[in-house]
């Protein structure tokens, strides 16, 4: 009896395993090697550690990377920033019925692609687009100003495609926010700022830290939007590591810089849980 | 039981759709594949098509990462074979008894055979052929007759290029050298990278943006956002069509000619509907209706009779016999190159 349960549970498991392992594993495992893998002056495939040693040796790579970290924190902040009132609202003060109606109202734009998104904000924000017209319409501009290609804006676009990560989680730990303490605070005539920083926040440290890193690892492994919204002046590292694997035909350099991604992300998604004195088994339970 | 039954049955309703449509796989250029041909196609043979669009670079890439399967039919640009066969392997040689050799223009079909060598085979047979050179709004920068148009800064915010290969050759030419003359030399190449990455650099306040996507271009062309681009001739012509003032110019150093072909990826599953496909475009009809469409010439040899008048029209008028004889063919790229100019280029766009 006992081995025949068994037996279901491996062959149920079977097909999860194998795509973990042949799509998962092997790809990365190969993509290691590659890493360490590079030519010799004569064009030998010889193993080398070169790949890596030119990530930090190339102001241009190491660079990039900083400045896509940078903005991908950015972007954590501001998400977090409009995400909190956001989903206080929802979880705290609209009723049970406009509830669902907000949620799925903040669903809605991810059932169309991110392409769809940032060139429904293009259309938006190009010279010739709607703002622009608007703007030029009611008199307030004279000249057409271009909004798109800059950082501003591409800041706003990882924003915008990545806000719904940020305000489901802080809903659920919102909802089981007490709120008698809140007004137990308010009858101790607490301002607004401190009720924030004492009860909300710390309740909601780990709804805010999980959301933090999703939104992290999503803005910094974006491609799409830096490229498209950012225009000329945003290397964004992913795309660094598109040109190693397609322009350049450089795969083990791209190789490296894949895992340099990986390393080097982790390393400050652990920094920041140190910072805030956190575990990562505390934030997943 | 009944479960395995349903299985089994299932099993064998797969294989039977599997087995009872050949297909043919095509790794081409968003076009290069009209909807109405294709399915003259299926109804002349009786052979599936399915088309993946994509570009020069992502179609090596994508047949490096299968070692060449995947695909029965690959069409990259002439330039991009033979470094790319000699050190990935990744097409199989033509048979040339194979080909409708009558359908070709012969000095086209001889060009791109020289050029495809590798060891005793060739790789390629021509299909179609273009240049790249300057777009313009003749209204708004009537002057802009050479590539230096594009480093000018009376035009600037109105200016557009890719990031890619093609425009540090244009910049090159721009700036005095003849590019295709370096590609022997890889200090000399190296030299006139560095100079074009620091015009590039310099030139960075004057661009709009760095277009990505041809319709995206067309459309900013379209409402005067730009009014000097690097692009495609068949785009100036599309744009032409709706704004006589939009038209596609031929640098004075000469447009940059490029020829894209038909290759087959070495483990192709379909050669011989490779091979059918191949005769099948280059019949003068086929041909002639791509060349409408598209506004591409082909290497097809009487496929002239078969294009709109409005098409030729824009060849008579851009192309005048001296100006075909100043086209900059792309010679083969030298493998060692691209490195070089990705590093370039990634330089470029992360330079503020």
């Amino acid at each position: 009896m006992k081995s025949g349960y068994r037996l279901t549970l491996w062959l149920f498991l079977a097909p999860v395993l194998l795509w973990l392992f042949l799509l998962i594993v092997i790809p990365h495992l190969d993509l290691l090697l590659m890493s360490f893998r590079g030519e010799s002056g004569v064009g030998n495939p010889v193993w080398t550690l070169q790949n890596y040693k030119n990530f930090f040796t190339e102001p241009i790579y190491w660079r990039t990377f900083v400045r896509t970290a940078l903005y991908a924190v950015i972007t954590t902040l501001c998400t977090f920033v409009l995400a909190l009132p956001v989903s206080f609202y929802i979880a705290k003060l609209a009723r049970p019925r406009t509830r669902g109606f907000l949620t799925v109202l903040l669903l809605l734009p991810f059932w169309v692609s991110e392409l769809v998104r940032v060139y429904g904000w293009m259309i938006l924000l190009r010279e010739s687009g709607v703002f622009n017209y608007v703007l030029l319409k009611m008199g307030i501009i004279h000249q057409p100003v271009e909004m798109l290609y800059n950082d501003v804006t591409m800041i706003m676009g990882l924003v915008y495609t990545s806000m719904l990560f940020m305000v489901v989680p802080l809903i659920s730990v919102m909802e089981s926010l007490d709120d008698s303490l809140i007004e137990a605070a308010y009858d101790l005539e607490a301002s607004k700022f401190a009720i924030l920083r004492t009860i909300i926040i710390p309740h909601c440290k780990p709804g805010i830290t999980s959301g933090a890193i999703v939104v992290f690892m999503l803005a910094l492994g974006n491609y799409l939007t830096p490229n498209l919204m950012g225009g000329k002046n945003s290397l964004w590292f992913t795309e660094q590591i598109y040109n190693q694997f397609i322009a350049s035909f450089n795969w083990n350099q791209g190789a490296a810089f894949g895992f340099l991604l990986l390393v080097l992300s982790s390393l400050i998604i652990w920094t920041g849980l140190k910072v805030t004195r956190q575990r990562l088994g505390e934030v997943a339970s | 039981m009944k479960k395995v039954t349903l299985l089994a049955a299932l099993c064998c309703f797969l294989f039977a759709t599997a087995a009872q449509a050949e297909t043919l796989k095509i790794l081409t250029w968003k076009g290069y594949a009209p909807k109405a041909l294709i399915e003259k196609f299926e109804q002349e043979t009786g052979i599936k098509v399915e088309a993946t669009f994509s570009n020069n670079e992502e179609m090596i890439a994508k047949l490096r990462a299968t070692r060449g399967a995947g695909f029965d039919l690959a069409q990259p640009s002439q330039d991009r074979i033979s470094s790319v066969q000699e050190k990935f392997k990744i097409y199989q040689p033509v048979d040339y008894a194979k080909i409708d050799a009558k359908l070709f223009i012969p000095s086209m079909l001889d060009a791109v055979k020289k050029n495809t060598k590798v060891g005793d085979n060739s790789y390629a047979v021509p299909f179609c052929w273009g240049t790249s050179g300057l777009v313009v709004n003749s209204e708004k920068a009537p002057g802009a007759d050479d590539w230096n148009a594009l480093l000018d800064p009376q035009y600037k915010g109105r200016i557009s290029y890719r990031l890619k290969r093609p425009t540090l050759i244009a910049i090159g030419f721009a700036l005095g050298y003849n590019p295709f003359d370096l590609y022997s030399d890889a200090t000399a190449y190296k030299a006139m990278l560095d100079k074009v990455a620091e015009t590039l650099i310099k030139a960075k306040p004057l661009v709009k943006n760095y277009w990505a996507n041809g319709d995206a271009l067309l459309e900013s062309m379209r409402s005067g956002e730009v009014t000097v681009a690097m692009a495609w001739d068949n785009g100036g012509w599309k744009l032409h069509a709706d704004n006589p003032a939009i038209d596609f110019r031929a640098p004075k150093a000469g447009a940059l000619g490029w020829i894209d072909t038909f290759a087959i990826p070495s483990k192709a599953k379909n050669v011989e509907a490779a091979y059918k496909w191949i005769n099948f475009m280059m019949k003068p009809e086929n041909a002639g209706y791509f060349t409408t469409q598209e506004k591409v010439a082909t290497a097809s040899l009487d496929a002239n009779a078969h294009v709109s008048a409005d098409v030729r029209a824009n060849f008579e008028r851009t192309f005048p016999k001296e100006t075909i004889d100043n086209i900059k063919w792309y010679p083969p790229v030298p493998a060692k190159l691209e490195g070089m100019e990705g590093k370039i280029l990634d330089k470029i766009k992360a330079s503020k």
